[in-house]
């Protein structure tokens, strides 16, 4: 490895917002034609250092050079034409406009200062087409499920030229097929001779992909290894500072009486153009997982469940038939819902997280119409402490909580509602290995004492890992339903692939 | 006790980020009445403060429920054609000769009911309150003349007219009125679960649909809280005027936003205090009293007013930045 290769370098970079020191000394060398991964629990500072390197946010202290050269970048403008790309985190796209507009967003083909759509159409199919996503750049973004809105992202930050091309956990939200695809692009990317910096929580993708791995812990640069030197259980051990025995921890207590009343029974569910006849069954204490592709319909079922879309069928609580319009009514019925879409369903990100935790169970905290603050705070405080949500105070605002950390606070608050039947949607996305063991622990313990859990998950690990049953999704219908023992990972994905005879 | 010392911290950083929260405006305050004071003598007395306050009312009992409803991320541009209507009302039943009590509480509904048609429209119709409300400042500024044609109406009842020129207690009535009305919007946004849920409706409102929140009923009774106010105001400016006059109110809405938004009321929604609310509207007396001492002609008064907005503004989203 020549130091000619050398694309980017930093050293004792420090970032601080007021008191929160999110990074304090980090080091890192990047190389041309090689994958590095950055890894590190939530809030260890990672989605910090690519801002400082998209031009987002400016170091507080600390040296950065590209190609030799000072590199400072003050707009994300500036960072870009110095040769840098980034898809972040954080969907960043206008829902208001189409998937062309926002792959071109700033960017946009003119004629005459007036912006021509055909051409921007064109040439995002273009750009689409070249890197082999499957989306159609003429849809609203509004429309897009979070999976097909991460792969706008993706074509979005590949728009224009980069030496260095950064992915802040682009697969958190996908499933293996769009991984794969993703994949594939960052394996040309390589083989251009472009230097790739790569974040996820995925052990499996990080020793698949990686060349080099660099540990973040605490803000703080731990050491770099090339992959070939390591292994995953070695890497969470410099991650999180101890060793982790095992990922899925075992089913507390019996499986349940399949004789019993189901807590939840659904039958004939159909919403026209999204999922037809849904039929399944959850028992109290028992675990229900839902796999399926992008577009299998397994989130937009959960919805017509909690009442905010409209579908037809029978849906029995307790072998009560039930009719459920709103998230008030299903609320009212005992369901949670951990909803897949943080940013827009979740949270309200300009609030601090101690009202976050409290909103959907305000009944909880209040007497004859007035908030009890007391008991309000006794029970953000034992969520943060629960689920290990690193942040200074309950009062922190939770748009400034890293995205792992966000995501723990949607579950602080649906646990805060004390359900009675929970659902899941993607509950881990952009978790730490440590923390999603913490979370599956939760699980665990909330089926033991009786909750009935649905699980939409599209990481099939954990969907095997954790459930009792599992019901796959194919194309809007139920295409199997089977107790855990009885599958393997192969004739899951041929129930969801649809290839069946 | 870990807890308790929690709290404690907990209270003090409250403390600390109220003080940062109105540093930016509470200074432009004080600046404003130094500068005021130093220009002429007579700016600096009880009288003229009582009577600040008083000139405040209006403004600022309207600007506490234009606060509920930009909270929300609306906005209500036909307060002041309510203020009107709601005088005229007043002055109609108290010509009926039905008394005071009896005019009083009609009037009071008549905002409601304003408010509530501004609500059903907004919500249920899915219109934008902009321009549901630019609507009905016009149709509320034209149902003000139906009675009298244009004319203002002078049959005013005693006690109407006491609660803009009598005191209680050494105070004027309509101070203590805007005090009361104050505390309970404030106790109201503050610590009660309808301000919570109005603070999350406005800050994100699918969230909060998908928290069990009824974001269409939060509208429309705020949308009431609005016009209920409204009213409320038209009420002291037609005790305070003798009368209840077709064009009273006219342009009180600006004002009014104004107040909300120098107290820090974010036009985006789920931002924003009724302290901030009061402390804005002081302002926009405290120039309008000083500058009329000063014989300031009307245009510049105009002019003044609306630079000062922008640089108080400027300032608070200048120093909030700053503190990250
Ligand atoms: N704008 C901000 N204001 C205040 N604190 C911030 C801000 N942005 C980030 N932080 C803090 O900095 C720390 C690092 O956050 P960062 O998003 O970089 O974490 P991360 O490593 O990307 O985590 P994750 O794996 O969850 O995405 C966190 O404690 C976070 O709360
Ligand atoms: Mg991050």
């Amino acid at each position: 490895m020549a130091e000619a290769d050398i694309v980017l370098h930093m050293t004792g970079v420090r970032k601080t917002f007021g008191p929160v020191v999110a990074l304090s000394n980090m080091d890192l060398t990047v190389r041309a034609g090689r994958v590095h991964t950055i890894l590190g629990e939530n809030g260890a500072g990672k989605s910090t250092l690519m801002k400082i390197l998209a031009g987002v946010q400016l170091p507080s202290a600390g040296e950065i050079t590209l190609d030799g050269a000072p590199f400072y970048p003050v707009t994300p403008q500036e960072a870009a034409a110095r040769g840098l790309a980034i898809v972040f985190q954080e969907l960043s796209l206008c829902n208001n406009l189409s998937v062309a507009a926002n792959i071109l967003a700033t960017r946009e083909p003119t004629r005459m200062g007036f912006i021509s759509d055909r051409k921007v159409t064109a040439r995002a199919r273009a750009l689409v087409h070249e890197l082999g996503l499957p989306i159609d750049v003429t849809a609203q973004v509004g429309d897009l499920s979070i999976a097909q809105r991460q792969l706008v992202e993706i074509a979005k930050g590949l728009s224009h030229d980069a030496k260095v091309v950064i992915f802040d956990e682009p697969t958190s939200s996908l499933s293996d097929n769009e991984a794969e695809i993703l994949f594939g692009i960052i394996e040309r990317l390589k083989a251009h001779g472009k230097a790739v910096i790569y974040i996820s929580h995925r052990m499996e993708e990080i020793m698949r992909l990686s060349d080099d791995i660099t540990v973040v812990r605490d803000g703080e640069y731990v050491d770099t290894v090339a992959r070939e030197d390591t292994t995953i259980d070695a890497l969470i051990a410099m991650m999180v500072g101890r060793e982790m025995a095992e990922i899925y921890p075992p089913r507390i207590g019996d499986v349940p009486d399949t004789q019993a009343t189901p807590a939840l029974r659904v039958t004939g569910l159909t919403q026209t153009g999204a999922f037809e006849d849904i039929s399944f069954e959850v028992r109290q204490g028992e675990i229900l997982g839902f796999f399926g592709l992008i577009g299998s319909g397994r989130s937009e079922v959960m919805n017509a469940l909690f009442g905010t879309s409209m579908a037809r069928g029978t849906v029995e609580i307790d072998g009560e038939p039930v009719t459920i319009r709103s998230a008030a009514e299903a609320i009212e019925h005992g369901i949670g819902f951990v909803t897949e879409n943080r940013k827009e369903q979740g949270l309200v990100l300009s609030h601090a997280l101690r009202p976050n935790v409290s909103m959907a169970a305000l009944p909880r905290f209040s007497v004859r119409g007035f908030v009890r603050s007391r008991a309000e705070r006794r029970e953000a405080l034992s969520e943060v402490e629960r689920l290990g949500i690193r942040t200074n105070s309950i009062e922190t605002v939770t748009g400034t909580l890293s995205g792992g950390n966000q995501q723990k606070v949607v579950l602080a608050k649906w646990l805060a509602t004390r359900p009675r039947i929970l659902i899941l949607d993607e509950p881990t996305r952009g978790v730490d290995v440590g923390a999603k063991f913490e979370i599956y622990r939760i699980i665990r313990q909330l089926a033991s004492e009786g909750t009935a859990i649905l699980m939409v998950s599209s990481e099939l690990p954990e969907v095997l890992g954790l459930s009792d049953r599992v019901l796959i999704m194919s194309e809007g219908r139920v295409s199997q339903t089977a107790p855990r023992d009885t599958l393997t990972p192969e004739r899951v994905m041929t129930f969801a692939t649809g290839h069946v005879q | 006790m870990t807890e308790t010392a929690h709290m404690t911290s907990n209270r003090q950083a409250y403390l600390r980020t109220m003080m940062r929260q109105y540093a930016g405006i509470v200074l432009s305050l004080v600046a404003l009445c130094v500068f005021f004071s130093l220009t002429n003598d007579r700016f600096l007395s009880v009288a003229n403060f009582t009577n600040i306050f008083q000139q405040v009312a209006v403004i600022a009992i309207t600007a506490f429920g234009m606060t509920w409803v930009i909270l929300l991320g609306e906005i209500d541009l036909s307060v002041g054609s309510i203020i009107a209507v709601a005088g005229m009302v007043g002055a109609q039943i108290i010509g009926l000769g039905w008394g005071f009590a009896p005019a009083l509480m009609l009037t009071l509904a008549a905002g409601a009911a304003m408010g509530l048609f501004n609500g059903v429209m907004t919500a249920k119709l899915l219109l934008p309150s902009f321009i549901v409300t630019v609507a009905t400042m016009s149709i509320f500024r034209g149902l003000v003349s139906l009675p009298t044609g244009g004319a203002p109406a002078m049959n005013m009842d005693p006690t109407w007219i006491a609660i803009g020129a009598n005191s209680f207690l050494g105070v004027p009535i309509i101070i203590w009125v805007v005090l009361v009305l104050f505390v309970v919007n404030h106790v109201a946004l503050a610590h009660t679960t309808f301000g919570r849920k109005t603070y999350l409706t406005g800050g994100n409102r699918e969230a909060a649909l998908y928290s069990g929140i009824n974001v269409d009923a939060m509208k429309i009774r705020i949308f009431m809280i609005s016009g209920l106010m409204a009213a409320i105001s038209g009420i002291l400016l037609s005790s305070r005027l003798y009368s209840a006059q077709t064009n009273a109110g006219m342009s009180y809405e600006l004002d009014a936003i104004a107040a909300a938004v120098l107290g820090g009321t974010s036009l985006s929604g789920g931002v924003g205090t009724m302290v901030g609310t009061l402390i804005g509207a002081l302002i926009i007396g405290v120039l309008n009293n000083g500058m009329n001492m000063l014989s300031v002609p009307y245009f510049y008064q105009l002019i003044v007013k609306g630079l000062v907005i922008l640089i108080a503004v400027y300032l608070d989203v200048r120093s909030k930045q700053r503190q990250g």
